[in-house]
C-alpha cells in the first residue's frame, strides 16, 4: 500500500483543482465498483453493492484535495505574489517549493525582513518560477499550485509526506473499496473536492447521494510531539475515533459502534477530541433532514505543512476497521 | 462601439436608454431586507419579456424566460437587488435616530454623508461634532457607531420608526466617462439582467433571479439557487478596483481589479472557486468578440455564487463584476466602458452557450 500511498500523496490537487488526483483515483477504483459519476464540483462519486435486508446506504468521504496557492499577481519582474487556497499558515512556505498545474515550477521568497523574529505575512511574499519579466513568466493571475515535496519513509511505519491530508484518506478509501467483497450496505465513496475550502464537495455530495450514514475518512492532530498540543491521539497506536471536532458532534451510537467493531478486530484504537477543525461528516451529518455521522482519523503531526507525518500501522488498520464496519450492518443502538 | 463585423450578430451597447434605467435603479432605495422599491422597478421593466414571474417568500423576483427545443439547457443568472446602509433603532431625541449598519459599511465613511430615511425618502444627515469644538487628539479617531445619530430635524418627530431603513442620498451621475452612484453594487448586475432579458437568446432557458440581502449573508441566493435547480449559474456583481497610484511609485500588485480594463472574471474568492471550464469559456467568448476583460485577484470577498454553487448536487458557476471604485461609500465610481462590456460578454456568452461547455469533467 506504500506504492499507492507514495502516487497519491505526490500528485497535485489543491482545492478546486483536483482533477489530476481524481483521475488516478478513478483508475485504481474503477474495476471494484459498480458505477463512477463527477459531479459539479468535481467529486468522484463511486457506487459499490445494493442495500440487502438489514443493511443502509452508507457515504463514506475522503477529500481530493490539499491545502495550495493561487497567483494574484505578476509583476514586471516576472516574480508571481500569491494567496492561499484553504489554511497554508505563512511559517511552512519560506523556502519552499510550489508546482502550478501547468507543471511550473517555484521557489518561495519573501521582501526584505526587518524583523527576523516575526512571521512575514503572504502579503509579503512572491514566488520565484526562474522568470525574468512578467512576459517571460509561464504563470497568470488564476492560476492554482500545490506545494512540492517528496514522499518518503522516515522509517519501516514512519512515512513523511505533503498532502497526506488526505491522500492517506484516499488511499485508505481505495484499498477499502478493493478488499469488500461483500456487504449488505449500498456503499456510496465520494472523494471529495474542496474540503480545505469549507467542505464544499462533501456538502453537494452528500445532498445528491441522501445516505442514512456518513463516515469520513480524514487526518487528525497528534499529541505526541515535544511540548505540542494536548491531545490524547498519538503515532501507533491506532486509527482515531472521532467524538467530537470543532464542526461536528458524532453520533454517539456510531462511535460506540465502531469502537466494538475494532474490538472485534483485536486492532487498538484511540478517541479523538479535536479542538480545531473538523472534517466532511459535518457536511453530511446536516444535509437535508440529517444523517448520523462519525470519523476515522488517522493520526497526523505537522499538519498542513508540506511535510506531514504519520503511522503506517495506523493506516493498515485503519483500512482492516473500516472493512470490518462496512462489510456488516451498521444497527445504530 | 459596433465596429466589428467578424460577428453574426450585433453586440448590444449602452446608450440613453440603458443610462437612464441604471439611473432609477441606483437612485431608488433598497436595503437589505427592504428591496421593495427596487423590487417594483424591475417587476415594471421585465414585464412581457418573460413567461413566468415569480416573488418568492424572501423577495427574490425570479423571472423564467423557457427555452426552445427539447431539454434546453438552464441558465441561472444572478444579481442582488440589495444595498448597504441603515437601519434605524431608536428615536434618541425628536428627529434624532440611533442607527445600526446593514451589510459592510466602513464607519470612517459616515460622519457628515446625507442620507434619506424611511419609504418617504427624508432627507438627513449623518452628524459628528464639528471640528471646531473637538480636542487636540480626538482628530485622528474613528468616530464609534454608538456616537453616530441619523439627524431629520425636530420636524421629522415620529415620522420614522424603529427598523425603517435609511440609504445614502447620492444622486447618480454620469461625468465625462463615468458614472458615479450610491447602489452601483449592484444595480449594475440588475440593470444588465433587464438588458438581456429585452435581447435573450432563445436556446436557453433562462432563470433570471433579482436576489435579496446577498448584503447580508448571500441568504437570497441560497433559497433562489434551490428553487431554480439550474444546471449552470453566471452572477452579476460588481467587485472594488483598488487600482490607485502606490504612494512610493511601486508596482501595486494588489488592486482586486482595475478600472477601464472590463468585466473582471472570477477565479477564486472567499466564498467560491469558480468553474474553470465556465471561466475558460468566458474567457474564449471575450476573445473571439474582441471583448477586453480581466481576471479578479483571487482573494476574499464573495457574490450570490457562494450560495448558488453549493445548492442541491452542486451548480457549475461563475462570477461576473463590473468594476467600480469606493464600492460601499456614499459613492461608487465605474467606467460606463467596463458596464458596456460586462453587458456585451455575458450576451454573447448566452448566445454562444450550450451543453457543450460541461462536456468535459471539472
Amino acid at each position: 500500500m506504500k506504492a499507492l500511498i507514495k502516487k497519491f500523496v505526490e500528485a497535485a490537487g489543491p482545492s478546486g483543482f483536483e482533477n489530476a488526483v481524481r483521475d488516478l483515483v478513478k483508475a485504481e477504483i474503477a474495476p471494484y465498483v459498480d458505477r463512477i459519476e463527477v459531479d459539479a464540483l468535481g467529486s468522484l462519486i463511486a457506487w459499490k453493492g445494493s442495500r440487502q435486508p438489514g443493511g443502509k446506504r452508507v457515504m463514506i468521504s475522503a477529500h481530493l484535495d490539499e491545502i495550495g496557492v493561487i497567483a494574484t499577481h505578476v509583476d514586471q519582474n516576472g516574480f508571481v505574489r500569491f494567496t492561499p487556497l484553504g489554511a497554508v499558515r505563512p511559517h511552512t512556505c519560506l523556502g519552499g517549493r510550489v508546482i502550478f498545474q501547468n507543471g511550473t515550477r517555484g521557489v518561495i521568497g519573501s521582501e526584505r525582513l526587518e524583523d527576523l523574529a516575526r512571521t512575514p505575512g503572504f502579503e509579503q511574499m512572491f514566488i520565484d518560477v526562474g522568470a525574468a519579466s512578467r512576459e517571460d513568466c509561464p504563470v497568470r493571475t488564476g492560476d492554482a499550485g500545490s506545494f512540492d515535496r517528496d514522499f518518503v519513509a522516515l522509517s519501516e511505519n514512519r512515512l513523511a509526506a505533503k498532502a497526506m491530508d488526505d491522500r492517506i484518506g484516499v488511499a485508505v478509501q481505495v484499498e477499502v473499496i478493493r478488499q469488500l467483497k461483500a456487504s449488505p450496505n449500498e456503499l456510496v465513496f465520494v472523494f471529495s473536492t474542496q474540503e480545505e475550502v469549507m467542505l464544499r464537495g462533501a456538502t453537494t455530495a452528500a445532498y445528491a447521494v441522501d445516505p442514512e450514514i456518513g463516515i469520513s475518512i480524514d487526518v487528525t492532530v497528534s499529541g505526541d510531539t515535544p511540548r505540542g498540543i494536548k491531545m490524547e491521539t498519538a503515532l501507533g497506536k491506532g486509527p482515531a475515533i472521532k467524538v467530537r471536532d470543532a464542526g461536528m458532534i458524532s453520533d454517539p451510537r456510531l462511535v460506540r459502534h465502531m469502537c466494538a467493531a475494532a474490538e472485534r478486530l483485536g486492532i487498538p484504537v484511540q478517541l479523538e477530541i479535536l479542538e480545531g477543525g473538523t472534517t466532511d461528516a459535518r457536511a453530511i451529518q446536516t444535509t437535508r433532514a440529517g444523517v448520523p455521522a462519525g470519523c476515522v482519523s488517522i493520526p497526523c503531526r505537522y499538519i498542513h505543512s508540506p511535510s506531514e507525518v504519520l503511522d503506517y500501522q495506523d493506516v493498515i488498520n485503519s483500512v482492516k476497521l473500516l472493512v470490518e464496519l462496512l462489510g456488516h450492518p451498521i444497527d445504530l443502538q | 462601439m459596433s465596429t466589428h463585423n467578424t460577428h453574426a450578430f450585433e453586440l448590444p451597447v449602452i446608450g440613453a436608454e440603458q443610462i437612464a434605467l441604471l439611473e432609477k435603479l441606483s437612485n431608488a432605495v433598497g436595503i437589505s431586507g427592504d428591496e421593495g422599491e427596487v423590487r417594483k422597478i424591475v417587476l415594471d421593466e421585465i414585464k412581457g419579456l418573460v413567461d413566468q414571474i415569480i416573488v418568492d417568500s424572501l423577495g427574490n423576483v425570479l423571472a423564467i424566460c423557457n427555452g426552445e427545443g427539447p431539454d434546453p439547457l438552464r441558465v441561472m443568472l444572478a444579481a442582488h437587488m440589495d444595498e448597504v446602509g441603515f437601519m434605524l433603532v431608536e428615536e434618541d431625541a425628536p428627529g434624532l435616530y440611533a442607527f445600526a449598519v446593514v451589510g459592510g459599511v466602513d464607519l470612517r465613511h459616515l460622519p457628515g454623508k446625507m442620507v434619506q430615511a424611511g419609504k418617504q425618502h427624508l432627507p438627513g444627515v449623518i452628524g459628528a461634532k464639528p471640528i471646531h469644538l473637538q480636542e487636540k487628539d480626538e482628530n485622528g479617531r474613528a468616530i464609534p457607531l454608538t456616537s453616530l445619530r441619523i439627524d431629520i430635524g425636530p420636524g421629522g418627530k415620529g415620522k420614522l420608526k424603529p427598523g425603517d431603513r435609511a440609504a445614502f442620498a447620492t444622486a447618480f451621475q454620469q461625468v465625462g466617462p463615468s458614472i458615479i452612484g450610491k447602489a452601483l453594487d449592484d444595480r449594475l448586475g440588475v440593470a444588465t439582467l433587464i438588458e438581456i432579458l429585452k435581447r435573450r437568446p432563445r436556446q436557453l432557458t433562462l432563470q433570471v433571479a433579482f436576489t435579496v440581502q446577498e448584503e447580508v449573508g448571500l441568504r437570497g441566493a441560497r433559497v433562489a439557487g434551490y428553487a431554480l435547480n439550474p444546471d449552470i449559474a453566471i452572477i452579476l456583481d460588481s467587485t472594488p478596483s483598488y487600482d490607485l497610484p502606490v504612494w512610493d511609485g511601486e508596482e501595486n500588485i494588489r488592486y482586486n481589479t482595475r478600472i477601464g480594463c472590463g468585466p473582471a472574471i472570477y477565479t477564486v474568492d472567499g466564498a467560491t472557486i469558480n468553474d474553470p471550464r465556465l471561466i475558460k469559456f468566458l474567457a474564449q467568448i471575450a476573445e473571439r468578440h474582441g471583448i477586453p476583460f480581466q481576471f479578479r485577484q483571487p482573494g476574499g470577498g464573495g457574490t450570490d455564487a457562494g450560495a448558488i454553487h453549493k445548492t442541491r448536487g452542486g451548480v457549475p458557476s461563475v462570477s461576473i463584476s463590473v468594476p467600480g471604485r469606493y464600492q460601499h461609500t456614499a459613492a461608487q465610481i465605474t467606467r460606463t466602458d467596463d458596464w458596456t462590456h460586462t453587458l456585451q460578454l455575458v450576451y454573447a456568452a448566452l448566445h454562444g452557450l450550450d451543453r457543450s461547455v460541461l462536456a468535459a469533467e471539472r
